[in-house]
């Protein structure tokens, strides 16, 4: 047995079942060669590590390369009843073990240096990779699903790693065993080496097969397996209205089909996949019994006188165990060859994705000299934007907005006509296509993004709190905050007595399940967050929408104690948190149809006016 | 265990058949090496001590024994592959068998059982445990016949062989089994903690990609570096961790085997020294050693899988034994009120699993076709109340009624065949938007666009191109708040319902389109009972009553004038909402 065999244990080997890979996907030669550029910086980084690995891969593999070959010629030596060379049993027995346990030392070496490599490189990928995320803009989020960053910061990087730290060195120790076990086979009887023109051939044909016929079905079966959890997972969730329109029995029905289409997928890929194990075995059979055949007869020939010792057909006993064992080490890797190479393949798609993330366009740098400045007033002058995330489709036509120091704006519109949009632009998270937004008299483009950024508050519809304590999440936006101030502005925000009835209190760890925490009480965080950071600008998108009427009433005199003072940009739905603003834009596919305070657009009688006389009928 | 292995009872004579060609095949395969230490001892080597040898008529005896190992090691693939296939057919029977009465189970467990189960945990009872039940059958027909052979066997054959060799390798077995069984038991339970270490650096990536905007607002780039840095790092720890244990596995196993090779040559020695054995059985042990240590790592896998399929059969045992959660009650314990109409709550109390109290003393009637609406703080038992009119749970104490039957005697299909619901975290299923109103139900296209119409639906989905056959995503990704409210009021109304319920389900309509749709609701289904449940007061303000609940009472019972009187919190909220001012 060397030490190139299947790692025990190898989570690898664990084929996940919700893994829907239609992954395997090949790479243009070009692209390919680029990513294994790449791909070989990191490596190059802990060369150390992989020269160490190599040296012991190579010793390792070697050193097992020698078992048999002694062990053949102790058996030699056991000739018959009374003619046992005990002293050259002796010293092979002592050889044997010597190179056993030092094969032994030497694989444990390996595998833990290549543990040691594989954690420098996952680490350093995800480190990247991470690092790079938070410089991309905030579009990149808008148009990337969460599960996809995530599938290549866990499972992409995995597979990186994997092959990587164990496949590459896999290969090159096959290598060496392949050459290694020829190299020895020679030196015993070249001409028992034909018995693999027989045999290598239909390993060839059954790896062939396995590539082109069988790894597909297995493809196939995963994303089967998917659909079958997708479905699962979706019915589950909606269990409570499958069951008040009583459709248990229909869905169950729905299920079936998707079960059996699963289970046959499975059938499928397991009944051609029979097939492999089974003719290994044969092909190892096949080589036992052929090298039986014809060393036999070169035996036979060998102890009659019949071949002269230096013939090329002179073979001795002991010999002919040796050649049994090499030639399975010869046909294992041979075996194995096609997942590598397959494996090899899935890395490079992977790779090729995590660096399709690093590569993508971080924010554009400040400009020069960028007016870094914390003492903004917050008078914003917006002059004939024009926008659109996507070219050719403008979401804001041509916005313009006079917004003096420590007034009020309202914006309100239905879903979809860019509301968020105008917050967006504000804020630099997109730039404007034409136009341009001043504050203080400057051009937004010219702050430094940090010192624009700080000086608005956001509460947003969509609450963010991350896996830290309550008091960590509250004094996010001020650091250095102290325990009374996070504590006075959980009171403001009416969320004090509630944290104070948690077990942990302030020192609650917002966790995705455990602490049960509902999303007004989490809104109510975030507005106690933003009382805690004081800057001379507010966004409020949507900011009560989670929280329940009553408690609206109960925080509205510390948000209006909020707004004191400084420039705010309300989003609404609710009519009635509207209606004391300053200015009051309604928002209509992109333009702004009406632009005024409550009295003047109650007056005009247009959409707003409709809009808040609905409410009463 | 038990209870998953009978799913396997109707396949058992033949199953016993394919197990028998398997245990053939693989013993056929154990004969080689016998054969092999045959053609060595018998065929070749007495050859040596003859004068002068007929060899022409060795060499084809030698062919025909290794023509014969041929014949074997093909017998043995054939029969290998086919019992290979019978077996992955039985387990792919047993298995959709099991999944399918598992989801039946599950979708008709009451939501308290549900959510004792919890979602997830039953998401994966469903997905893992059936997978991993199902890799168990299979594998056990395959690996867990042939291991114990080749190891029962290979020892059995050896013994006949040389007795004292086999007692040799017998005793570096252990060692063997030690070795592998010690490290992977040790090394698998790491794996649920390096899948916790994955989860947690997964959680930092996706908190921060749904918070970005909070992140650059706050320009709080490094302090997230440097959180996600602790994670990143005590992942790749715990994993280097694992793995080296993992890993340490292989290097120690093939220490023993190796070993045993040499204990097996240098015992040999001394036996052929001494007369008792033939330099061939030494060559045949070195065969049946490789194999027997190989069949000893796969027993060491099944037992893994073992202990993995076990735990997973439990969990699957539980779910299908439990017993029914909201069985039908006999009319005889609560008599039917023969006269009353409607819906009534009498004395309502309710808690979950018995604890504290969600629903106090909650009492009300409602005629026919009339509409309640029930108003309330987030958290103050406005859901659960209709959870108890649909008998989702039952009532702790008190009596729910639907024209004079309690609901616990109505049998559940007859039941929900009342009901038409729009619930606030409903769900949209992968399917067209004609399937999603229709929703399994006999019902017509007419009945869907008219359901449409009346749930100011049928604008935006006659603005497709593919109107009602246009496709919509799992969660209903791809249509806004709005739309899938509307959508999900038209499937409760499609089924034309004698009760209505509306939980939460227009707070993302603007209040143009939400009195539109309460317009179309009073004038198209007059006779149906509504119940809205909401947090606007115009949602409810034309309601023939208007439920106000706090912590699980009802503070104020009455007609929106009647509340805008008698009850503070009411009007309280009335007038935060409505801009008060105006209406005075």
């Amino acid at each position: 047995m060397g030490p190139g065999s299947m790692m025990m244990g190898d989570p690898r080997n664990a084929k996940n079942p919700n893994n829907t890979s239609g992954r395997g996907k090949k790479l243009d030669p070009k692209t390919r060669n680029r990513v294994l550029a790449r791909l070989a910086k990191y490596l190059f980084r802990h060369m150390d590590i992989v020269l160490t690995a190599f040296f012991f891969m190579l010793s390792a593999n070697l050193l097992a390369l020698v078992g048999p070959k002694l062990s053949g010629e102790a058996i030699n030596a056991i000739i018959g009843k009374g003619e046992v060379k005990f002293d050259v049993i002796y010293e092979k027995v002592f050889w044997l073990i010597l190179c056993y346990v030092g094969s032994a030392l030497l694989s444990l070496g390996l595998a833990l240096t290549l543990i040691r490599l594989s954690k420098k490189i996952t680490y350093s990928l995800r480190k990247d990779i991470f690092e790079h995320l938070l410089t991309l803009p905030v579009g990149y989020f808008d148009t990337h699903q969460t599960g996809d960053i995530i599938s290549h910061i866990s499972y992409d990087v995995d597979t990186v790693n994997t092959s990587l730290s164990h496949d590459l060195l896999q290969i090159c120790a096959s290598i060496v065993t392949v050459i290694g076990s020829v190299i020895m086979m020679l030196s015993i009887s070249p001409m028992l080496l034909l018995v693999f023109c027989v045999t290598v051939p239909i390993s060839l044909v059954l790896t062939k097969k396995r590539t082109t016929f069988v790894r597909p079905l297995f493809r196939k079966r995963s994303a089967k397996l998917g659909e079958l959890n997708g479905y699962a997972e979706e019915m589950l969730s909606g269990q409570k209205t499958i069951r008040a329109y009583g459709r248990q029995a229909h869905i169950c029905e729905k299920f079936d089909e998707r079960n059996k289409d699963a289970c046959d997928a499975y059938y499928e890929a397991d009944y051609h996949g029979a097939l492999i194990g089974p003719s290994t075995n044969f092909i190892n059979n096949l080589s036992l019994s052929l090298i039986i055949m014809f060393g036999g007869i070169f035996f036979l020939l060998s102890i009659t006188g019949a071949v002269a010792p230096t013939s090329l057909f002179f073979i001795e006993i002991g010999y002919l165990s040796s050649f049994v064992q090499y030639s399975r080490r010869f046909s294992g890797p041979i075996n194995e060859f096609a997942n590598i190479l397959a494996d090899l393949q899935s890395a490079l798609s992977a790779a090729e994705r995590i660096f399709r993330i690093i590569d993508e366009a971080p924010e554009t740098p400040d400009v020069e000299n960028a007016i870094e400045s914390d003492d903004i007033r917050g008078e914003v002058k917006i002059d004939h934007v024009k926008f659109g995330y996507v070219p050719g489709r403008i979401i804001i036509k041509d916005l313009n907005l006079d917004v003096p120091q420590g007034s009020t704006v309202a914006i309100v519109g239905p879903t979809g006509a860019g509301k968020t949009t105008i917050i967006n632009l504000l804020m630099r998270f997109y730039d404007v296509n034409e136009g341009t937004i001043d504050l203080d008299g400057h051009e937004i483009r010219e702050y430094t993004r940090h010192s624009l950024r700080s000086a608005y508050t956001m509460v947003l519809q969509e609450t963010w709190l991350f896996g830290g304590t309550i008091a960590e999440n509250i004094a996010y936006g001020k650091e250095g905050a102290t325990m009374d101030e996070i504590v006075a502005a959980a009171r403001a925000a009416k969320i004090d007595s509630f944290i104070r009835t948690l077990p942990g209190g302030y020192d609650t760890v917002m966790t995705d399940n455990g602490v049960n925490i509902s999303k007004g009480q989490k809104q109510l965080i975030t507005i106690a967050r933003a009382m805690l950071a004081d800057s001379p600008m507010l966004i409020l998108d949507e900011a009560t929408s989670n929280v329940d009427s009553r408690t609206e009433i109960m925080i509205q005199e510390a948000m209006l104690r909020l707004m004191q003072g400084r420039t705010c940009f309300v989003i609404a739905h609710r009519l009635s948190t509207v209606q004391n603003a300053d200015t009051i834009l309604v928002v209509k596919d992109g333009n702004v149809i009406e632009q005024g305070n409550h009295e003047e657009l109650m007056t005009l009688g247009g959409t707003y006016a409709g809009l808040y006389n609905s409410q009463f009928s | 265990m038990k209870r998953v292995l009978a799913y396997l009872k109707p396949y058992t004579k033949f199953m016993s058949f394919t197990l028998t060609v398997k245990c053939l095949a693989t013993l056929i395969e154990l004969a080689l090496p016998y054969i092999l230490s045959h053609i060595i001892d018998n065929v070749i080597r007495p050859v040596a001590k003859i004068e002068s040898p007929d060899i022409k008529a060795k060499i084809i005896e030698i062919v025909i024994w290794a023509l014969i190992m041929i014949a074997c090691a093909a017998l043995g693939v054939i029969g290998s592959v086919w019992a290979n296939r019978m077996a992955a057919r039985f387990a792919k029977d047993m298995a959709e068998d099991l999944r399918s009465d598992l989801f039946r189970r599950t979708m008709t467990l009451s939501p308290a059982q549900t959510d004792h189960f919890t979602v997830p945990s039953l998401e994966s009872r469903l997905t893992t445990d059936t997978y991993n039940i199902h890799n168990f059958i299979n594998t056990m027909q395959r690996m867990g016949v042939r291991a114990p052979i080749l190891l029962i066997g290979g020892l059995a054959i050896t013994a006949t062989l040389d007795l004292s060799l086999t007692l040799v390798m017998i005793c570096i077995l252990p060692f063997l089994f030690i070795a592998v069984y010690s490290l992977t038991s040790r090394g698998l339970p790491l794996y649920t903690k390096v899948q916790a270490a994955v989860d947690g650096m997964i959680r930092v990536v996706r908190e921060d990609s749904q918070g970005i905007r909070v992140i650059k607002a706050l320009t709080k780039q490094d302090y997230e570096y440097r959180r996600y840095d602790a994670v990143n790092r005590n992942l790749a720890d715990i994993e280097g961790k694992t793995n080296s244990i993992m890993s340490s596995a292989n290097p120690v196993m093939n220490f023993f085997m190796n070993l045993g090779l040499v204990c097996v040559v240098f015992v040999g020695a001394y036996r052929v020294d001494g007369g008792m054995s033939e330099p061939g059985n030494i060559i045949a042990f070195i065969q049946y050693f490789t194999l027997i240590s190989m069949a000893m790592t796969s027993i060491t896998r099944i037992f893994v899988i073992w202990s993995k399929a076990n735990a997973s059969a439990k969990r699957i045992a539980e779910v299908l034994d439990t017993e029914e959660g909201l069985p039908v009650s006999d009319s005889s314990d609560y008599p039917r009120r023969a006269g009353e109409r409607g819906i009534v709550f009498d004395n309502v109390n309710f808690a979950y699993n018995n604890t504290k109290d969600i629903l106090h003393d909650i009492s009300f009637k409602l005629a026919p076709g009339q509409k309640l609406g029930i108003i309330g703080a987030t958290g103050s038992g406005k859901t659960t109340l209709t959870a108890l009119l649909m008998r989702f749970y039952d009532v702790s104490s008190g009596s729910v009624r639907i024209d004079g039957r309690d609901v616990r005697t109505i049998p559940e299909e007859e039941l929900h065949s009342m009901f038409g619901v729009a619930m606030q975290h409903d769900f949209i299923v992968a399917d067209s938007i004609r399937e999603n109103i229709r929703f399994g139900r006999d019902i017509s296209d007419e009945q869907i666009s008219r359901a449409a119409r009346i749930a100011q639906a049928s604008a935006f989905i006659e603005a497709y191109e593919d109107g009602y056959d246009h496709p919509l995503d799992a969660k209903g990704a791809n249509i806004s708040g709005g739309q899938k409210q509307r959508l999900l009021i038209a499937r409760a109304v499609a089924g034309r319902p004698k009760i209505l319920i509306l939980d939460d389900s227009s707070s993302a309509l603007d209040y143009k389109t939400d009195s539109e749709l309460r317009r179309a609701i009073s004038a198209e289904l007059s006779d149906t009972t509504t119940v809205i449940v909401a947090q606007r007061v115009s949602s409810v303000m034309s309601c023939d009553l208007i439920l106000v609940i706090d912590e699980g009472r009802i503070i104020g019972a009455g007609s929106h004038d009647e509340l805008m009187r008698t009850c503070e919190v009411y009007s309280e909220i009335s007038h935060s909402q409505m801009g008060g001012a105006i209406l005075e």
